[in-house]
Parts: C-alpha cells; sequence; structure tokens
C-alpha cells in the first residue's frame, strides 16, 4: 500500500515541480521569439532610418521615433493622472474611511480594473473626444490628452490595490506611537505610515506606469493614430500614435516575414524590454526592503 | 503658540481630508457614471434577437450571438489550459520550493508575465501558435495565447490563498504520518479553494474582456457561423466592440452600446460572482 | 526496567549555528510518565521533536548521537518517518483543531494510512474519545466541527486523534498552558489512565506539573541535561545546586 502511494506521489511531486518551472519557460519562449522575429528588422533596415522622425511603412519610412514619444507623452499624462488619484484613494481607502465605507470603495475599485480596455476606448470615442473638442476648441478630440485620461483611468485601480495593500501592512504599533506623542492623524499617514510602506507604494507606481505602457486597445481608439513627434508643449493636445497601437493596428495588414513585419516585432521587443525593466526594478525594491527588514530583526 | 500650532496642524488635517475625499469621489463617480451610462444607452438594444441572432447588413442590425458565444469558447479555452497548469505552480510555490535563487527567478518571471503589454502576447501567440506550430489564427491558438496571459493572475491568487492556511495545520498533519502531498490534498488545497476558485474567476474575467491578444490570433470580423472545431477562427465580444465601433460607418449607436453592455454584463457579472464567493468563505471558514 | 527509547550522546544546532542541546544522553522507560522540564531555552522542545522527527520540517540539524526506539536507531536515514510518526504521536501546546467534524479529525490519521471501512473508523473513534475522557461529552455530536468545542475539549480531542493512530509512544508538549485547572487536571488524568499502555514524555509549562504527574523527571538547563530522577525525588531532594535553584524558584 505504501509502495503505490510513494510511485503516485512521485509523479505528482514531479509534475508539481515542473509547472512552477513553466513561468520560466514562458518568458524565455516569448523573448525567444521576439528576438527571433524583431532582430532580422535590425538586418534589413539601418539603424539611423530606423531612428528617424518618418513613421510611413508603406513608403519605407520606419523611423520609429514618433511612436516612442507618442507613447511616452501618453505614459506620462496617464501616470500624473493615476499617481495622485491612485495615491490619494489607496490613503483614504486604507487610513481614512470608516471600515463599512472600505467594504464599499474597494470592490468599486476593483470593478474598475474589470474594466474591459476596448470599452473604455469604446466611450473615449462617444463620449470623452467629443467633448475634449467642444471644451478645448480643438479640431478634434482624438488627442494624447484622450488617452492619457484614459490611461491614467485603466492604472488608478492598479496603484490603488497595491499601495493600500501596502499601507495597510504597516503595523498599527507605528500609527499608535506617533499618535500617543501628539502627531494628528494627517502628520502620522505623512511622516509615518507612507515612509514606512515606501516600497510597496513605489512598486504600486512603478507597476502602474507599466500598466499604461502597455496599453492598447484604449489608445488606438482615441488617440488619433498620426505618427507625429510628439515633442511640443502642446502635442497633448494633438494627436499621436503609440508603439502599442501601431502593433496592433498594422499586424493585420503585414505580409509575413516583410520588414515591416520584422518592425513591428521589433517594436514589440522594445515594449517587452521596457516592462522588463520596469519589473525587475518594481521587484527588487521589494526584496531590498525585505532583506532590510530581515536583518533589522534578527 | 502652542495653541495656534495646533489649530494650524488640525487645519492642514481637515484640508488634507477634504482633498483626499474629493480625489475619492472624483475616481469613484466616474466609474458608476459609465456603467449607468451604458446601461442607460445599451438597454434599449437587448432583445432575445439581439442576444441570439446573428449580425446582418454589415453587423448594424441582428444580434451579436456568435460574438457571446465566441467569447464563451475563448473563455473556457483559457480556463483549460491555464487553471491546472496556474494551480499547479501556486503549490509548488507555496508547499515545495526552496527559498533560493531559482526560485526567485521564478518568482521574476512571474511578475514580468504579469507585466508583458497585451500586443506583445498577441505578436507571441502569432509568431509561435498562428505560424511556427500552424495551428493557424484559431479557438485554439486564441486560446493558448490567453492561458499564458492569464497565468500570473492565477498562480499569485492560488499561492496567497494557499500560504494563508495555517501552518500549524501542515505540522498536524505530518506528525499523525501524513506526506507533504497527503497534506495539499486533503487539508492545504480544499481550504484554500475558494480563495483560488476567487483567483480563477477574476483572472479568466480579464480574459474574456482582452482583445489585443486574439487580434492576430484567433478573431474575425465576421463568420456566418458558430465555430465547429478549437481550430476555427471565431467571433468575440470585445473584438465586436472595437470593430463596430471603429470600423463601421453609419453604425447605429444603440447597437454599439448594446453589445459594451452585454460585454460588462458578462466581465462584471464575473466580478461579481468572485465577491460572493470570496465572502461566503470568510464567513464559513473553520479557522 | 524495561527503556522504550534511548537517547544517546544528542547534540542539535540551529541553521544559524546556535546549539539547542549538548551531549544529551537519557533513557525514557516504557508504560511511565517521562517528564522534561526545565526554564525555556533549555532544548525540551527540540528533544521531544527529534523523537518523531518533526525537526525534519524545520531550520534544526542533528550534530552527532543516536536515538534508539525499540532498539532501533529512529535518526537512520533508511528509518521510515511515516511509520515513525504513526508509532510516535504527538500533542502540541495549542489545540490544533483540523478543519474537520469531530469525527473527521479522529480519523484523519487511520485515512493517511489508507483505512476506509466504515465501522473500523467508528470503532476507533469511540476507543480514542474514551480514552480521552471526551467520549461522553461529544457521542451525540460527532458531526458537528471540530472547532465549536472548548480550549480544553479541543486540546482531549487532539489527544484522542493522537491516540487514534494507535501509537506506542505519545509526546506532549506543554499540552496544558493555555487551558484551565479544571480542563488540565482532566489531561493529567487522562495521562495517569494512559501510562499503563503508553509511554508518554511530557514537557510540563510549570514545575508543580511536573511534580504531580512525573513517574521519572528530567532537568534541562540550556541545551544540557542537568540531573535525572525517578519519581519525585528530584523536586524534593535535588542532587544539582541548579536543579534546586530552579525547583525552588530562585530562576526561571
Amino acid at each position: 500500500m505504501d509502495k503505490s502511494l510513494n510511485w503516485r506521489e512521485y509523479i505528482i511531486t514531479r509534475l508539481i515541480k515542473a509547472s512552477g518551472y513553466s513561468a520560466i519557460l514562458f518568458v524565455g519562449l516569448i523573448f525567444l521569439f521576439l528576438i527571433k522575429e524583431g532582430v532580422p528588422a535590425l538586418g534589413e533596415i539601418s539603424l539611423s532610418d530606423l531612428l528617424a522622425t518618418r513613421w510611413y511603412p508603406i513608403e519605407d519610412f520606419f523611423g520609429i521615433l514618433p511612436l516612442l514619444t507618442g507613447s511616452l507623452i501618453v505614459t506620462i499624462g496617464a501616470a500624473l493622472i493615476a499617481i495622485p488619484f491612485g495615491l490619494g484613494s489607496a490613503i483614504f481607502i486604507a487610513e481614512i474611511a470608516p471600515r463599512w465605507l472600505r467594504e464599499i470603495l474597494k470592490p468599486l475599485v476593483e470593478l474598475l480594473g474589470g474594466l474591459p480596455s476596448v470599452v473604455l476606448g469604446f466611450l473615449g470615442i462617444l463620449v470623452l473626444s467629443p467633448n475634449l473638442r467642444i471644451l478645448l476648441d480643438l479640431p478634434t478630440g482624438l488627442t494624447a490628452l484622450a488617452g492619457s485620461l484614459l490611461l491614467g483611468a485603466i492604472a488608478i485601480p492598479t496603484v490603488v490595490s497595491i499601495a493600500e495593500d501596502a499601507l495597510d501592512a504597516v503595523p498599527r504599533d507605528y500609527r499608535d506611537g506617533a499618535l500617543a506623542v501628539g502627531a494628528t492623524r494627517w502628520q502620522t499617514i505623512w511622516r509615518v505610515t507612507l515612509p514606512a510602506a515606501k516600497s510597496g507604494v513605489l512598486t504600486a507606481i512603478m507597476l502602474g506606469i507599466g500598466r499604461a505602457l502597455g496599453e492598447t486597445m484604449t489608445v488606438m481608439m482615441v488617440t488619433g493614430n498620426a505618427p507625429v513627434m510628439a515633442t511640443k508643449w502642446n502635442s497633448i493636445f494633438q494627436p499621436v500614435r503609440t508603439m502599442t497601437a501601431t502593433i496592433a493596428a498594422e499586424m493585420g495588414e503585414v505580409a509575413n516575414g516583410s520588414s515591416h513585419y520584422h518592425v513591428l516585432f521589433l517594436i514589440g521587443l522594445i515594449l517587452f524590454l521596457f516592462s522588463l525593466a520596469i519589473n525587475v526594478a518594481a521587484s527588487s525594491v521589494v526584496f531590498r526592503q525585505k532583506k532590510r527588514a530581515e536583518r533589522i530583526l534578527s | 503658540m502652542k495653541r495656534t500650532l495646533r489649530i494650524s496642524q488640525q487645519l492642514s488635517q481637515r484640508l488634507g481630508f477634504s482633498l483626499l475625499t474629493l480625489m475619492v469621489v472624483a475616481t469613484i463617480i466616474p466609474i458608476l457614471a459609465v456603467i449607468v451610462y451604458i446601461i442607460y444607452e445599451g438597454a434599449p438594444a437587448i432583445s432575445w434577437e439581439f442576444l441570439s441572432g446573428f449580425p446582418r447588413d454589415g453587423m448594424r442590425q441582428g444580434g451579436i450571438l456568435p460574438a457571446i458565444v465566441g467569447t464563451f469558447y475563448l473563455t473556457l479555452g483559457t480556463a483549460i489550459f491555464s487553471v491546472p497548469l496556474g494551480i499547479a505552480a501556486a503549490i509548488y510555490l507555496a508547499e515545495y520550493a526552496p527559498e533560493n535563487a531559482a526560485t526567485r527567478l521564478i518568482r521574476i518571471a512571474i511578475i514580468n508575465l504579469a507585466g508583458i503589454p497585451s500586443v506583445v502576447y498577441g505578436l507571441f501567440g502569432l509568431g509561435l501558435f498562428v505560424f511556427f506550430l500552424k495551428f493557424g489564427t484559431s479557438l485554439l491558438s486564441a486560446s493558448l495565447t490567453l492561458s499564458i496571459m492569464t497565468l500570473p493572475v492565477i498562480i499569485s491568487a492560488a499561492e496567497e490563498a494557499l500560504r494563508a492556511v495555517p501552518q500549524s495545520f501542515r505540522t498536524v498533519s505530518v506528525s499523525l504520518g501524513g506526506t507533504r502531498w497527503q497534506t495539499i490534498r486533503r487539508i492545504v488545497l480544499p481550504q484554500a479553494l475558494p480563495g483560488i476558485i476567487t483567483g480563477v474567476i477574476l483572472g479568466l474575467e480579464r480574459a474574456a474582456g482582452e482583445t489585443a491578444p486574439i487580434l492576430f490570433t484567433g478573431a474575425a470580423f465576421f463568420l456566418p457561423q458558430l465555430p465547429n472545431s478549437p481550430l476555427d477562427a471565431t467571433m468575440a465580444l470585445p473584438y465586436h466592440l472595437f470593430v463596430i465601433s471603429t470600423q463601421v460607418p453609419e453604425m447605429p449607436f444603440h447597437i454599439q452600446y448594446g453589445t459594451a453592455l452585454v460585454l460588462i454584463t458578462f466581465v462584471l457579472g464575473m466580478n461579481l460572482a468572485a465577491t460572493f464567493i470570496r465572502s461566503r468563505a470568510r464567513a464559513k471558514r473553520q479557522w | 526496567m524495561n527503556h522504550k527509547i534511548v537517547i544517546e550522546h544528542l547534540s542539535l544546532q540551529y541553521a544559524d549555528g546556535v546549539e539547542s542541546l549538548r551531549d544529551v544522553s537519557v533513557n525514557i522507560p516504557a508504560n511511565a510518565i517521562t517528564v522534561f522540564f526545565g526554564p525555556a531555552g533549555g532544548g525540551k522542545s527540540s528533544l521531544l521533536r527529534c523523537l518523531n522527527r518533526l525537526n525534519d520540517l524545520t531550520e534544526v540539524n542533528t550534530l552527532g548521537g543516536r536515538i534508539m526506539l525499540d532498539g532501533e536507531n529512529i535518526l537512520d536515514p533508511k528509518t521510515s518517518v511515516i511509520e515513525l510518526r504513526r508509532k510516535v504521536g504527538m500533542v502540541f501546546a495549542r489545540p490544533v483543531v483540523l478543519p474537520f467534524s469531530i469525527r473527521g479529525n479522529i480519523t484523519y490519521g487511520l485515512e493517511l494510512a489508507g483505512i476506509k471501512k466504515r465501522s473500523r473508523l467508528d470503532e476507533a473513534v469511540e476507543r480514542s474519545l474514551k480514552l480521552a475522557a471526551l467520549w461522553d461529552e461529544v457521542k451525540d455530536r460527532l458531526e458537528e466541527p471540530g472547532v465549536s468545542l472548548s480550549g480544553g475539549q479541543q486540546q482531549r480531542l487532539c489527544l484522542a486523534r493522537t491516540l487514534a493512530n494507535q501509537p506506542e509512544v505519545i509526546l506532549l508538549d506543554e499540552p496544558t498552558s493555555g487551558l484551565d485547572p479544571l480542563s488540565t487536571g482532566k489531561v493529567e488524568e487522562a495521562l495517569q489512565f494512559l501510562k499503563q499502555d503508553y509511554t508518554i514524555v511530557l514537557v510540563p509549562h510549570s514545575v508543580q506539573q511536573a511534580a504531580r504527574t512525573a513517574d521519572y523527571a528530567a532537568f534541562f538547563l540550556q541545551g544540557e541535561l542537568v540531573e535525572w530522577a525517578v519519581d519525585k525525588e528530584i523536586f524534593t531532594n535535588p542532587h544539582d545546586q541548579r536543579t534546586e535553584d530552579y525547583v525552588t524558584g530562585r530562576f526561571g
């Protein structure tokens, strides 16, 4: 009886262990494929052509700078919205709201996080852009601003949930100690709780930015998809094109194996590396903080 | 002097709290407004014909049945691949993995999978499943792509649920002569199940709403019939909404809103189910 | 005297190098209650956990020595740890009731061993609960969750759960530390009855409990076995000055 049990358990344990390592396999596979299909672009198009300011694939202009600036301006705009509102909401939910309000707000914010991006893009086209156009007297409402507003909204739930967890994890004693020496709750939040949750809050911000950077459908639907350099101060009020939207919009019409095809994969590789950098930075913040805490407690 | 300091502190606290309250309101109101607006504009379009019929006249009339069925199939396909693998990986991390560099590498890989842009998953799916493995634009390719994208969500939620089970249970089980797997199968896994199910539902909810990963791997603009096999392409709700709101001229608004309404009902319904399961499990817990 | 367990020159060390037990040798007679007592940090719990190799799960290393159970070294890598843990049962300080019914808690160990026959399980449930002096209190509500019992009842449930496996040795690590005097008395009474058929090793939570229950007593101080004696002698007439200081309350 014991023997057959051992045999079955051995196989199950092996399968479980293999499953654990599968995550590494998939990341590796994705990286591999992006390189396989993306690097040939570097051979087919010169670097100076790639770093040009004109993206017009039909006539063989493969300058990716406008796409980079497009992603950048929309992401920065989104961050400027998501960070204050996201952090503010997280602080409110974690530190100020009474329990019953928390139980309502948390699921509500989660609800926003569950809304498909295509729905927000759809509303962006029908509701947000026309209103922006009228409000700001612009030729079109499909601008970087529309994209930033919606992306900010999309990134807020990510920021809120991670930051709120981090604030919640700060031990009660920290707050009690500050209050005991006469600090107001407001002071306690800014001088004690928030610094104590610093690494978690930083992680929340980084992952929120990552979310905004990687968003595709919303930006494709509301930013106007004009691959122009977004470097002037008023570029936010003009149409732009992000890297993600470019891939989504053009991949369907591209011939397998053509230069255009390879460049799109190259852009995908760039996006992958960006998100890799952000995630490694975010996780190293967490790890470092944990190690320091372990040292202090031992 | 002390009194004025106290008053100014209280003032800044009141200002600060008000500001934060305003921020939360500014965040919450749009969420509610979005949902209410879609219900308001989309409800008139909802009819039995809308839910069970095929699109006609270039999507401008008729129903969205193939999109609904397609999303259902995609969600199912995603579940088939990502749930067993995700739970097994979570069991490894929570119950077996030692605290060493290899385990840290796995965790970094999971965090990275979670952060990869959805369109990059689409590219990967195109390269690997559609072309390299020659599955073509199909339910299979799209489901596999969505599965890998959903994996980190399921692993994180499942691992957290497994870790929440008290360590003392495991110790007692071992002291009674149980092996590690027996302990997992009889105590840890059943106790973690509600949390795992919640995570799975939330992961599948995301998969159901995604467009970019299925754009080049499985989604079709219009199909005259429902998919017959996993190698068929399919329509899907998010892709359908995208198409009718951007590619079809003179698209009646109520059909667009109706499609959006069906999509968010599907997605938010799953959200509600997950929340319900979570709170019921918390009440029934025996620890 | 029949020695059920013989511990020879056992040394233990924590993962970070701190010593837990230093060259401990002690005999544990069968069918009696042997008490390991002493101040915190003395190594008593670690020693107890060696007897059912529960230390395998933690960051504790055996540096040297043997533990002979019925003449066989249980520290040998070839030992079947599962068999050992069925033979040597353990009751922990805080009652850990598994998330099952009262009946389910008791049959858990048997189900692990593959026993499925309803009649065997039922018989084991009744037998164990009677031995733990809990049967009368719960016999009408066996299907209720184990957590619905009071603290003292829960601990006796844990005792019954261990007894269901029909072990030969029962280890108890401060089993009554969270219980009221009445429940404590019931547990101690059960142990007196059980020692006729089982070998019992107890880490008490107070010197008084040690004095009440011990047939044999061993005093541990900072990883060393200081003194070992039969019956109550160690409490009334200790040989070592350190033992006397601890027993009389000069430190602890």
